[in-house]
């Protein structure tokens, strides 16, 4: 029931904020309202998950019957991996509407609109999290993709329609194979149980008696769809002009939660569901990863925009995140389902301080920018935290994941991990880089200086189109409402970096249960609890 | 009784001589609505020729409107009482679950229609006129000029909006009965019969537009010359089947299919023919080149109509043909419209993405979807029939809905059906929008909208059937054409309005009530599918 609510609860937010469209106030009061509720209520939902021995996987259950004729229901139930997730969501949320409280919409845009599609997008988030039954994640799965269409398309940049068709159509192509899987899985279980059924539990139970060629086949279509969600490499193009374009506050969801989705699914259904089919295509999916940390990397250090920057540092994350999924060792899944929740925190945070600077400069270029520290202390500051903690260095969270992702790879992939390596060096290349040519040195590039010189003055010369339009405006530090906005960032980002064990806690029975699924031992003896 | 008795009375009957033939019985109850239709229809044509020209809109209209709603309460009725499947009048027409279900489909589906026709606020006076000829003989016009003969009131007296021309009522009407002995139809006569009944009262509602008359007049000749030529075809498959099994019924093709000797090309040819004329009225590629110009050039109720009854009773008839008739030949046929579904799909997808007039783009959306159709009726199971019954239901009234918000568009030519002026129209009708929106995802197939359910019904059976290819290029065909509909909501949404772009008219209560109900009955069945679910699964045919 509580988890219902918690469903159920934004999704009324969103009705309610949507009508407010003339009392920009109003919305974004109730609508945060909303997120805070939910906020407190995924708190309690934390604090009633038993990790006690023997405690069940799957907690807080309610299934209804929804349609009996194909055999499913409307079934909601967490395990550790997806509490994570929904604590993720629950933090962010309101996190992202304190950002953009005073965000510059596109002319003829509410900020009614856009809480109330923020607030959509985590309903049904929080449903794909939540559902237990495969045919109702895939209903969740497909819907998020409406309200995150609308903010790309609506509330975006300059090319949001481009990106917006492009999220979509990825997304659905991947949802569609997908959905070959789905309607195949449904008529498998009916030759094997005798009666079909989606029901996860039941067609985990059944997963050992389907033969391989079968598994396969069914693999590829939700490996597809994850994959494309997650994204690895190549299916990860539309990421970066949709994280580009998106409104920041969209971006931060959709690289902080929604992509997680994927990396969600390989552990949640393609890995129990397939044991075979996932040991026999493992290699390829480590390829795929170790390139994607390589290859995202590598692009990530070439990026000019600082929007597709970020963006593509989470294309190389996500490689480590696939890396632990595949390597099969409870260590490595713990540390990817650590990931998963430090990713959204770290990059949540660099897309929202990038967003912050952005709303200073005007300009997306990281050639605009230059010596922002000497104006603007703690942005650069908290720009440097952000940026530490996706380079994982000690003492962040992020390390925290990436060494267990490492350490439990190492065993049963030593190869892949050792390339996988590399990728933390340029990892740290791509973020001080940045942080040194936009932060750090004198005071330069047409954003800061125009944003600073009054109008005809000598920064003018430099480049008049900024200067005209930003011209005396001054390059702000953090405002309250912007330090409010962080400081929780900042503070789990630290926390965790010290102190995982309450969230590895939650994680590890459920990571050892989906072991045990794939039915492969623990080459390193099992986490230490 | 004894050998004797038994001669005599023999003897008795033959001295009576041939004059006397005992007529077939009649299960009055079972084809009571279809007979109120026809009533209604007939009772139409009378009101049409005796009343005074400016009573005759509203008495169409709440004839129209009482047919169906007596009609649907005897189904209703009928279909309370835990029927079992039926055959009556010499076993021409099967009264059975499938038939009830898709009589209930068509008659709501008709009274939806009916609606949109009947509407005269969005059309000043409505969107029919007798013919364009007369009209230009008068000389009248909506702007004003002489109307030279009196009688001819429905060109309007200068000054005067003119009345709605109302002979499209019982057109209405005809074809609805038509499309219901269609899909009842238990052997391949009636059929036929049936099938002309349909069709000669769609050729004339296609040719009856207010505005752009050519273009209307000439998608009536289009669907007249094609129509004729699928009828033939019609014929003559019908002809070859007679030769193979001796008779027209479809139970007695299947028996001599199951247990003969005989070479099977004429079975074969037969078949083919006679699906040639069946694809053709469900618009299934490549049998579809007369959709996109007839649904554009037809005045928009008129192709809500076709679009949405048409292909009901279209695949109606198909499953029962294929089910009944060659359900035990299927491995023999079914390669064929293996090829036809995914010429259908491709067809409609990949030229759908060139349209650029949203009448033609909903008509290549058709096609495909009639590809996904067809996947659910070549699927010779209960699944099949079940997820091909409720895809017809989800699908009419989707597009009802989709063809009534089109009918909204406008600028001063008339309807706006560019797509390039549809920009902006979130900004100026936000709700127009967002039902427009809620339905386009219907027919991409989004969840929680009924044509997800939909297409997975259809889908499960297909792959269930051992037809998994098929399910892949269906659902690749699905993402393709997702992107034409997402090319409208992007229109819609993203774009800036031009300055002179078209405005929503308010719609009056026939058309409110029309798109309400299709948008209903779309987000219902998508979320709450399994009662409607159930009717389609309740019961097979019989025959």
């Amino acid at each position: 029931m509580l988890l219902l609510i918690l469903l159920v609860l934004p999704l009324v937010g969103a009705l309610v904020v949507a009508p407010l469209k003339n009392n920009a106030a109003t919305a974004k009061l109730v609508a945060l309202a909303f997120a805070l509720a939910s906020l407190v209520l995924t708190a309690v939902t934390w604090f009633s998950y038993s990790i006690a021995e023997g405690a069940p996987r799957f907690q807080l259950e309610l299934s209804v019957p929804w349609i009996p004729a194909f055999g499913t229901s409307f079934a909601l139930g967490v395990d550790g991996i997806a509490l994570v997730m929904l604590a993720l969501i629950a933090v962010l949320v309101p996190i992202v509407m304190g950002f953009s409280w005073e965000e510059k919409l596109p002319e003829g845009r509410t900020a009614a609109g856009f809480f109330s599609l923020l607030l959509a997008t985590q309903g049904l988030l929080v449903g794909v999290f939540a559902a237990t039954d495969v045919f109702l994640f895939y209903v969740f799965f497909e819907a998020m993709l409406v309200p995150m269409y609308f903010m790309i398309g609506r509330f975006g940049g300059p090319r949001r329609q481009y990106a917006a068709v492009k999220f979509f159509l990825y997304s659905l192509f991947g949802g569609l194979i997908m959905l070959a899987s789905v309607i195949g899985l449904y008529v498998v279980s009916g030759a094997e149980l005798g009666q079909a059924t989606f029901t996860w539990v039941e067609l985990q139970r059944m997963a050992a008696s389907v033969d391989e060629t079968t598994q396969i086949w069914l693999f590829i279509g939700f490996f597809v769809a994850f994959a494309i969600k997650a994204p690895l490499v190549p299916f990860h193009t539309w990421l970066p002009d949709a994280g580009a374009e998106a409104p920041v506050g969209a971006g931060v969801l959709l690289v902080g939660v929604l992509d997680k989705v994927g990396t969600f699914g390989f552990l949640r259904y393609c890995l129990p569901l397939f044991p075979l089919a996932s040991q026999r295509l493992a290699p390829l999916v480590l390829t795929l990863a170790v390139i994607g940390i390589l290859y995202g990397a590598l692009l990530a250090v070439g990026q000019s925009d600082m929007k597709r920057f970020v963006s593509y540092t989470s294309i190389a994350h996500f490689g480590f995140i696939a890396l632990g999924i595949f390597a099969f060792s409870s260590q490595a899944f713990a540390g990817a389902t650590l990931y998963m929740v430090n990713h959204g925190i770290s990059t949540g945070m660099l897309f929202i301080v990038v967003g912050l600077v952005i709303a200073r400069g005007g300009s997306r270029l990281i050639a605009d920018y230059g010596g922002v520290h000497k104006v603007a202390p703690l942005l650069a500051g908290t720009f440097l935290v952000a940026g530490l903690s996706s380079l994982a260095l000690p003492g962040t969270n992020s390390f925290i994941s990436e060494f267990l992702v490492l350490v439990g790879s190492y065993p049963r992939q030593p190869v892949y991990t050792i390339l996988a390596t590399v990728g933390i060096i340029f990892a740290a290349l791509y973020v001080l880089w940045v942080y040194q040519r936009t932060m750090q040195g004198p005071l330069r590039g047409s954003a800061v200086l125009g944003a600073l010189e009054p109008a005809g003055g000598p920064g003018a010369m430099i480049d008049p189109d900024v200067a005209a339009k930003k011209a005396g405006t001054g390059f702000p530090d953090l405002s309250g409402r912007e330090i409010a906005v962080l400081t929780p960032l900042i503070v789990l980002v630290l926390v965790l970096g010290f102190f995982p064990g309450p969230v590895l806690d939650v994680i590890t029975p459920s990571v050892m249960a989906t072991l045990h699924e794939v039915g492969l031992p623990d080459p390193v003896g099992g986490l230490s609890q | 009784m004894s050998p004797l008795s038994a001669v005599l009375t023999e003897g008795a009957v033959l001295a009576q001589g041939p004059a006397r033939l005992d007529p077939p019985p009649i299960d009055y109850a079972a084809i009571l609505p279809l007979l109120v239709v026809l009533g209604g229809a007939c009772i139409a044509v009378l009101v049409e020729a005796f009343l005074p020209r400016h009573q005759r809109w509203p008495a169409q209209v709440a004839l129209s409107i009482l047919t169906i709603g007596v009609a649907g309460l005897s189904l209703g009725l009928y279909a309370g009482g835990e029927p079992i499947g039926t055959t009556t009048l010499a076993d021409a027409l099967a009264i059975d679950g499938p038939t009830l279900f898709l009589w209930g489909t068509l008659l709501a589906l008709g009274l939806g229609s009916i609606l949109l026709i009947a509407d005269r606020s969005v059309e000043p006076g409505g969107a029919f006129v007798a013919s364009a000829a007369s009209r230009a003989a008068v000389g009248g016009g909506v702007n004003g000029g002489p109307v030279d003969d009196p009688e001819d009131r429905s060109y309007g007296m200068v000054g005067q909006a003119p009345t709605m021309q109302t002979e499209v009522f019982p057109f209405t009407l005809f074809a609805l009965a038509g499309m219901m002995t269609f899909c009842a139809a238990n052997d391949l006569l009636t059929m036929f019969v049936a099938l002309e009944v349909l069709s000669l009262p769609l050729y004339l509602m296609c040719g009856l537009a207010r505005r752009r008359r050519l273009l209307s007049q000439e998608a009536a000749v289009k669907y007249f010359l094609l129509g004729a030529f699928a009828s033939a075809f019609f014929l003559y498959g019908l002809a070859l089947l007679y030769g193979y099994a001796g008779s027209v019924k479809l139970a007695d093709i299947a028996t001599a299919a199951a247990g003969s000797a005989k070479s099977d090309s004429l079975l074969l040819g037969g078949l083919a023919l006679l699906v040639v004329g069946l694809l053709f009225k469900g618009s299934v590629g490549p049998f579809h080149t007369w959709t996109p110009d007839v649904y554009q050039g037809a005045p928009t109720p008129v192709t809500a109509f076709m679009a949405a009854c048409t292909k009901v009773a279209a695949f109606g008839a198909i499953l029962r043909v294929l089910y009944v008739a060659f359900g035990d030949t299927r491995w023999e046929w079914r390669g064929v419209l293996w090829a036809v579904a995914i010429a259908s799909m491709v067809i409609g997808a990949v030229i759908g993405l060139t349209q650029t007039d949203v009448k033609r783009m909903v008509a290549y959306s058709s096609i495909a979807h009639a590809g996904f159709l067809l996947l659910g009726a070549m699927s010779i199971t209960e699944q099949g029939v079940s997820g091909t019954l409720f895809y017809l239901l989800a699908y009419g009234f989707t597009t009802l809905a989709v063809f009534g918000v089109i009918s909204l568009v406008r600028d001063a030519d008339g309807e706006a059906t560019h797509l390039s002026q549809w920009a902006g129209l979130a900004k100026r009708s936000p709700i127009v929008a967002a039902v427009m929106t809620f339905l386009l995802l219907a027919l991409a197939g989004i969840p929680l909208t009924s044509g997800f359910t939909a297409k997975f019904a259809v889908f499960a059976a297909a792959l269930g059937d051992g037809m998994g290819p098929l399910v892949i290029v269906a659902l690749v065909a699905s993402a393709v054409a997702a992107f034409f509909y997402l090319r409208v909501i992007v229109m819609m949404y993203f774009s800036e309005p031009a300055a002179d772009g078209p405005s929503v008219t308010v719609p009056g209560a026939f058309t409110t009530a029309a798109i309400t109900l299709g948008v209903l009955v779309t987000l219902l069945l998508g979320i709450l599918p399994t009662l409607a679910l159930g009717w389609a699964g309740s019961s097979g045919f019989v025959g």
